[in-house]
């Protein structure tokens, strides 16, 4: 097997495609309420999960959503080599404690609302190096756990201004691998895999933390919008592509905000990406409808969007090449109580359809 | 990239740009439309404490326990909606006018109480009860201390 190579300053593409064989998605009432609600594999519409406290809900979500991706691939626990997983809580305990019960070997992660480009971007870079055949990354968040991490008790009588985004409660996991995904007998497996074909990460470019000195916590689009913009642009660069290039770049959760910043910033770079840009933050909620101002946030946000909405059109061939980008703004309740800015930072990922062979799969 | 294009200015003025442009891009509520709601909020709630007031006094109770009696229900109501999870709609619609009266002060204590209750009678509610409550409490003492530092001073001056 060859490895990728390194392309450009930042990125790598990989000389044999890095599948995604599964990908499962496991939301609350609220996403399950939204304009996506038929993609999803699984609405739960207990926002407690069964659990008794949330940051328990919040593992079991990520857990079942794990279990999930793996069933859909056919395989059982021992068959995953490595699980690269993060959420947004203190020590991503949401992540430990969920995979746990698993047995899998585990490497922790965070980056912030990021970590699905992050725990993708290690996992492509692990099976593409012949580590493991097959790799599950999965991300979570939770509204309540984050509000209590990051804000207020949910009892609380405040005001969201209106940069506010809305953290989704919402898990996505997928299952990758060097084979290309195929039919299983197994009970309860559905790979991705279409007719046409299935998705694959062809290369990746790595974020860097770009702070632009911006300090407001509640206006996320703001702090994360130029690190997306970064990316963007080093991944265009680094592959000599233009944005017509792609069928679509779609950053994680910038909501209305970061989004008409992303796009003056890279308009001022002289790239225009309004024709092909999209945002996971606005596609998982109706902002008007369900009263999420800017849009929606967190892990959850661009990895159930990813896996229930973007990879099933990738696979099919709708989407023929994508450059998916989720944002993370890095604060803690101490750096930001300290009056330290809010960077940004944003993890791209290409990923493309790849008609054949993925032959003799359901569609 | 704003400091990269423009490689003359400094990056601390590009980064007050950038802050700058953001805030000129970012909605924010309507300030006489959120004074509207805060003073017809605010106001209901104190109107209320009027009537139980007026009430209490009508049936006998001097002014004093009237007003306990006013202090007391006005924040048992305020608990009993927080633990509803309706408290925290007034808050959002009335915004300083659901904040600043007892109730709000009682909404704040309850939501830690509960939010903090999984993690322990002692660490978690013992710990957390006054996380937002506290800094008024705090900083409440301290001012009646400095005027109670100005009083002690104005009745020596008198007394000189």
């Amino acid at each position: 097997m060859s490895v990728g190579k390194q392309t450009g300053k930042a990125s790598i593409s990989f000389t044999d495609p890095v599948y995604i064989q599964s990908t499962a998605s496991v939301v609350g009432p609220k996403e399950g309420d939204g304009p996506l609600k038929e993609y999803f594999d699984m609405i739960c519409e207990d926002s407690m999960f069964g659990e008794k406290t949330w940051e328990s809900a919040e593992s079991t979500m990520q857990k079942e959503a794990a279990t999930l991706a793996i069933g859909k691939a056919g395989l059982t626990p021992h068959d995953i080599r490595m699980v690269f997983a993060g959420d947004l809580l203190a020590q991503t305990i949401a992540s430990s404690f969920g995979i746990a019960e698993m047995g899998i070997p585990f490497y922790g992660l965070y980056g912030a609302c990021s970590t699905m480009g992050e725990s993708l971007s290690l996992g492509a870079i692990a099976v593409s190096a012949g580590y493991g055949a097959h790799i599950l990354c999965a991300t979570s968040s939770h509204f309540a756990t984050a509000e209590k991490e990051f804000r207020f008790p949910l009892g609380y009588g405040s005001q969201r201004p209106l940069s506010a985004t809305w953290t989704v409660t919402g898990s996505g996991a997928c299952v990758i691998g060097a084979k290309v995904p195929s039919a299983s007998s197994f009970p309860g497996a559905s790979p991705l895999v279409h007719a046409n074909g299935c998705a694959a990460i062809t290369g990746i470019t790595t974020g860097k933390v770009i702070d632009f000195g911006f300090r407001d916590s509640l206006n996320m689009g703001g702090c994360m919008a130029p690190a997306a913009c970064d990316t963007i642009f080093r991944n265009l660069e680094d592959f000599s592509r233009s944005p017509e290039d792609y069928d679509a770049i779609i950053t994680g959760d910038l909501g209305m905000i970061g989004q008409h910043i992303l796009l003056d910033l890279l308009a001022e770079k002289g790239t225009d990406i309004s024709s092909v840009h999209q945002d996971c933050g606005l596609l998982i909620y109706d902002n008007q409808v369900q009263d999420t101002h800017s849009g929606g946030s967190g892990c959850g946000c661009a990895a159930s969007v990813l896996t229930a909405w973007l990879l099933p059109r990738i696979a099919s061939g709708e989407l023929k090449r994508v450059l998916f980008v989720p944002t993370g703004a890095m604060l803690s309740k101490v750096s930001f109580n300290e009056g330290a800015p809010v960077s940004g930072i944003a993890h791209g990922i290409i990923l493309e359809h790849i008609p054949t062979p993925c032959k003799g799969g359901k569609s | 990239m704003k400091q990269h294009a423009n490689g003359n200015k400094t990056y601390k003025e590009n980064q007050k740009n950038y802050v700058k442009y953001v805030n000129s891009i970012t909605p924010t509520h309507s300030l006489p439309l959120n004074m509207i709601k805060a003073f017809l909020t605010g106001g209901l709630i104190c109107a209320f404490g009027q009537l139980i007031l007026n009430t209490a006094m009508t049936i006998g109770a001097d002014r004093e326990t009237a007003g306990n009696w006013c202090s007391l229900l006005l924040i048992l109501i305020s608990v009993i909606l927080t633990g509803l999870n309706l408290y925290s709609k007034i808050g959002k619609f009335g915004g300083a006018g659901g904040l600043v009266p007892i109730t709000g002060f009682a909404n704040s204590v309850a939501a830690s109480a509960i939010e903090y209750r999984a993690e322990g009678q002692v660490f978690g509610i013992g710990c957390k009860i006054f996380t937002i409550a506290g800094p008024v409490i705090l900083y409440g003492i301290l001012s009646s201390w400095i005027l109670g530092v100005i009083y002690f001073i104005f009745q020596l001056v008198e007394v000189m």
